[in-house]
């Protein structure tokens, strides 16, 4: 019998597998599928102060073995996902939730995270600093050391439930922001969000997004995340939740080598509604096919 | 009992209505279809997104569905042969009513927007409703399906676009000789804006967009309504005309 358990930060996950913001909305819909239950803990769609509608549709476009979005962070507000989500998801999960907080001012920030660390049913706090869809906020505080410090520290002096800042790849240097977050006190990092892409449709001559440019992910991007996750759980002590091309129990495993304690199933959810249970089922035979008795021991074993 | 809503469907039938219309007859589960105007999402070999089809038709056994080639996906479908088999998310969106208290209600599609009616009329005779058809097509090449709207018992009339068959111009051209108190349509964004403009009884519309997921998750297909955001894979694809926000 293999242990598939893995801690985050102290929070106990059965498994590793957490869908990630933005591709399961509040579990609802994914509910309707299978029993959430299974999940190690899923992350709810980016939440900010204020109800957005986000961008301009079209906001997907395909790509060879992945697609882009430009969703826009599109949530209804962090009232209502007080007041209306977080009740409605007692019905269909039983675990500590990831509470995903955006925002366009360190204040704002500062304001979720704070009401939302006050909920029982949170029990990590994944601060997104990385998305790349929208205009002054989002990825801008996560494209320097300083500003991801900055939301990082004010961060932390208003919560008590352990903070992960969701970093971007779309920077120089990964390794330097993921430390200036560590210095300010986050207790754990994901990463990554998406890659800035764009397409062209090439009989209209103009991009298929509406908002020109989007965030790319999906099973192609999966190289550039497990390098990514090495080199900042090399040069990290805290806890790294890996995320970026997941679709299989083998990915799973191949994130946690290379340094993810817990990883992150985004786009896979979208092409299969049963993408995580899948993963989730497959990992014991996986695993014994790799003689791994216990999931925690491979965290960061490539050297 | 849960509701089957993903599966694996055999291929019964995959054969070309019109150069670039095609008809498939897939054979399993169809237990989460509740509505006509409902859409299936379909897995594909070669593509990373599922590709969202309207539900032409289903029984008990039996989902058939018209598309037409437009890319890759749909290319991809075309190539494929009655035995094979696909994966399906099924029972997706919200379809037409069929109880909506209508005396006269009249059905128009446009091109390849005329699948999604076909099951809706068929309920309409079944419960005994006189239904009227309105279809559009570019040309008489193009046209499919009149014959089976007309089998089912339905009054239909046809619009082309350069008066090969039926009343020249657009499906709206032939609305002054008809009476009606409730429209249901599907086909291009221009059409059912034109069609809304041009009518004055309430009805349902149903809309396109590029999805992600199909089932709600992901928020690709957002529109804003009267009644507040919405997700054409969701709460549509068929909106009510008072709530449409053009």
């Amino acid at each position: 019998m293999v242990n598939t358990s893995v801690i985050l930060s102290g929070l106990k996950l059965d498994n590793p597998v957490i869908p990630a913001s933005g591709t399961f909305g509040f579990g609802r819909e994914f509910s309707e599928y299978y029993d959430l239950d299974i999940l190690g803990s899923f992350s709810f769609k980016g939440t900010t102060r204020e109800p957005r509608f986000g961008n301009p549709t079209p906001r997907i476009a395909e790509c060879t073995s992945g697609l882009i979005n430009s969703v826009g962070l599109q949530n209804p507000g962090i009232d209502a996902v007080i007041g209306e989500e977080l009740p409605r998801m007692k019905e269909y999960f039983h675990k500590p939730v990831i509470a995903n907080i955006s925002g366009f001012s360190i204040d704002e920030y500062r304001y979720c995270c704070e009401r939302i660390d006050a909920q029982e049913q949170v029990g990590l706090i994944e601060v997104n600093v990385s998305c790349p869809n929208v205009r002054h906020g989002g990825m801008s505080f996560g494209t320097s050391p300083e500003s991801a410090a900055e939301v990082t520290r004010a961060v932390k002096e208003v919560t008590t439930k352990p903070v992960y800042i969701k970093l971007s790849p779309n920077v120089t240097d990964i390794v330097a922001i993921a430390r200036a977050c560590e210095e300010a006190g986050a207790d754990g990092l994901c990463l990554i969000n998406t890659l800035l892409g764009m397409r062209i449709d090439t009989m209209r001559r103009r991009a298929v997004i509406a908002n020109t440019m989007g965030g790319f992910s999906g099973p192609a991007v999966f190289p550039v995340a497990v390098r990514m996750v090495y080199q900042v759980s090399k040069a990290c002590s805290i806890p790294v939740i890996g995320c970026g091309g997941v679709d299989s129990a083998a990915a799973v495993i191949e994130m946690m080598m290379a340094g993810a304690t817990a990883v992150e199933v985004g786009s896979a959810n979208l092409v299969n509604p049963c993408a995580c249970k899948e993963i989730i089922e497959a990992l014991p035979a996986e695993m014994e096919r790799l003689g791994i008795e216990r999931l925690s021991d491979i965290i960061g074993i490539v050297k | 009992m849960t509701m089957q809503r993903q599966g694996t469907y055999r291929i019964a039938e995959n054969r070309p209505l019109t150069a670039s219309v095609w008809r498939m007859v897939l054979e399993g589960d169809t237990g989460a279809l509740t509505a006509p105007g409902q859409f299936v999402n379909i897995a594909l070999e070669g593509c990373y997104l599922r590709r969202p089809i309207s539900v032409c038709d289903y029984d008990e056994g039996t989902i058939t569905i018209i598309y037409k080639v437009v890319g890759r996906g749909t290319a991809v479908m075309s190539r494929m042969r009655a035995g094979e088999s696909l994966d399906l998310l099924t029972g997706l969106g919200n379809g037409f009513s069929v109880d909506n208290g209508a005396r006269l209600p009249l059905l128009v599609g446009g091109g390849v927007g005329v699948p999604p009616l076909y099951n809706l009329a068929r309920r309409y005779v079944a419960a005994g409703r006189k239904v009227q058809v309105v279809l559009g097509f570019n040309r008489a090449d193009e046209i499919f399906y009149a014959d089976e709207f007309r089998s089912l018992g339905a009054e239909v009339h046809i619009a082309t676009a350069d008066g090969s068959v039926g009343t020249r111009g657009f499906v709206t051209d032939v609305l002054p000789a008809l009476e009606f108190d409730y429209v249901q349509a599907c086909g291009p964004l221009p059409m059912l804006r034109a069609l809304c403009e041009a009518t004055s009884c309430s009805g349902e519309y149903s809309f396109e967009e590029r999805m992600g997921c199909g089932f709600g998750a992901c928020m690709g297909c957002s529109c804003k309504t009267r009644y507040g955001n919405k997700r054409i894979c969701k709460e549509g694809p068929v909106l009510k005309k008072e709530e449409i926000i053009w």
